[in-house]
């Protein structure tokens, strides 16, 4: 338990002081909400799907949590390259609390990430009942801890930071611009694009976020928590299994 | 007198290459046992599945008379380590590090303190407490893992090359601290290092360890006699020959390049 505890803490700790990465891991939510939340609201408008902003400010909430839950999750190759993670290792602490609070401290930050960017979409003119903040919380947190998981079980079998680009490319940016985060999946939505988003978990969380702030969704809230809620249980599980199993 | 440590016809291969080659040896409760040999002989690889970090390949390992396979918890509360490699973490302070291991090794509370004060003032890192170790140098960061490594007060030391990098001043201080811990304590202490004439002053015991073979065991004095040498570093030449390692010097170097590289960078 205070292993956990510690483990947690330090990921924390670790978040607060690097005060460029903060920064620099909003640039990217508020190029999305100026860019595309101004420039594409207009068309939007015109099309007759309401207000762009509302829209999209669930969505690049949700990215915020992704970019910020996978980060936290591949870290583990840093502490095994900086040799923090043999550290960890050799204590006599079970390997699952080891995972446990890592993965705790990760989503933790990650939630946190995602609401300084709910923060600043209100600058830009978003608006949500306040009643609806405990519920998006949660949600925040389901999609913070299912990524932080699945960073972590990469992490566990990746060698070094070469594998992380391709990370990148090839699994969250694919995860981000296919989970209907930017567009909204209705019935003149293409069949495959529909397809690819129903397997796509963070299309899942992004839902259940616009269906509790704006009340807009596509599959509907309980299902939005049971896929999220499924899918998060298995990557911790997959995540601790491959994190136990690491040799250095 | 009773061993700590039996290890019987350890082995580890990655792939085809076989790291450490069905070693045998015993280390004496109690007293100082250096573990030497050149570069790429496998001393590192043999203290990971020491100290459970790797699973051997074949043979077994009694530590206190359990096994790190089997009985993980057991063993890792036994021993205490500093790696060869760093293992700090950088973006903490040092009492955040030192405070750190003290919960993950349930230290008790009202201990915590005191025990890492008198520490760190003793390895004297104590004014720099509350700075950040990426601020440290390379032998304070050293010193910190070294109290570190005994904070939850183990009964085997695992020292991984400790003093490379340190000073003369600070390698005697740091020896002299953990002969008394030996012989006060009873604590036993498994080292390696490139210095032979440290290796002859403090060792009790002594193995040889060449391309993952055990070539020689003894004291310092025994292993002098049978290869007719003044010095433990001349018994240690006539043993190993005096070729260099090519192949793993370079390779270790470049590793270590990589790392700073990667701490300069960040
Ligand atoms: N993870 C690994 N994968 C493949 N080969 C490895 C691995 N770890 C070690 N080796 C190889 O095993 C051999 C023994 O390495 P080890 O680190 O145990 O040497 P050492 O005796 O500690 O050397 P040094 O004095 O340079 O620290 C070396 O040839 C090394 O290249
Ligand atoms: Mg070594």
């Amino acid at each position: 338990m205070n292993a956990i505890y510690i483990l947690w803490l330090r990921q924390l700790k670790r978040y607060f002081r690097s005060k460029s990465r903060m920064v620099g891991s909003l640039g990217q939510p508020i190029l999305f909400l100026f860019a595309l939340g101004f420039g594409m609201g207009p068309v939007y408008a015109k099309a007759g799907q309401g207000n762009y902003l509302q829209f999209l400010v669930p969505g690049v909430v949700s990215m915020g949590i992704l970019f910020t839950a996978i980060f936290s999750g591949v870290e583990v190759i840093w502490d095994k390259q900086f040799g923090f993670l043999k550290e960890t290792l050799v204590a006599p602490v079970s390997r699952l609390s080891i995972m446990f609070g890592r993965t705790l401290g990760g989503a933790t930050v990650a939630v946190l990430q995602g609401c300084i960017v709910l923060v600043l979409s209100m600058l830009f003119g978003f608006r949500f009942p306040i009643t609806a903040l405990p519920m998006a919380l949660v949600c925040m947190f389901f999609i913070a801890l299912l990524f932080t998981a699945l960073g972590t079980a990469l992490a566990s079998v990746l060698e070094d930071m070469q594998g992380f680009q391709l990370i990148m490319n090839f699994l969250v940016m694919p995860l981000f611009f296919l989970s209907g985060a930017l567009f909204p999946i209705n019935d003149n939505t293409p069949q495959v694009l529909k397809l690819i988003t129903a397997f796509d978990p963070l299309a899942y969380g992004v839902d259940g976020l616009r269906d509790v702030l704006i009340g807009v969704t596509h599959f509907g809230l309980p299902l939005d928590m049971a896929v999220l809620s499924l899918v998060t249980v298995l990557f911790v599980v997959l995540g601790s299994y491959l994190f136990s199993k690491i040799q250095i | 007198m009773i061993p700590i440590i039996s290890v019987t016809n350890l082995t580890k291969k990655f792939g085809d290459m076989t790291a450490v080659d069905g070693i045998s040896f015993s280390v004496p409760t109690g007293g100082i046992f250096a573990f030497l040999g050149p570069n790429g002989a496998g001393k590192t690889t043999s203290i990971k599945m020491l100290t459970t970090l790797l699973a051997p390949t074949d043979g077994t390992i009694e530590i206190g008379g359990k096994s790190p396979q089997t009985d993980q918890d057991a063993v890792r509360r036994m021993f205490g380590i500093v790696f060869q490699d760093p293992s700090l973490d950088d973006e903490l302070t040092a009492y955040e590090n030192m405070e750190f291991h003290a919960v993950l090794y349930s230290v008790p509370v009202t201990l915590r303190k005191p025990r890492i004060e008198e520490l760190m003032r003793f390895v004297d890192v104590w004014d720099r407490k509350d700075s950040l170790v990426k601020t440290f140098s390379g032998g304070m960061k050293r010193r910190l893992e070294i109290a570190r490594g005994l904070l939850h007060h183990p009964q085997i030391f695992f020292l991984d090359e400790p003093t490379l990098g340190l000073d003369p001043q600070t390698r005697n201080h740091i020896w002299a601290y953990i002969q008394k811990l030996s012989k006060e304590e009873g604590i036993t202490v498994f080292f390696t290092t490139h210095y032979m004439e440290e290796a002859q002053r403090v060792a009790q015991q002594v193995a040889i360890i060449d391309h993952g073979h055990i070539i020689a065991t003894g004291t310092p004095q025994e292993l002098m006699t049978k290869t007719k040498s003044a010095s433990l570093e001349d018994a240690f030449l006539s043993l190993t020959g005096h070729e260099i390692r090519e192949e793993e010097a370079s390779s270790k170097d470049a590793m270590r390049n990589r790392r700073r590289m990667w701490h300069g960078g960040r």
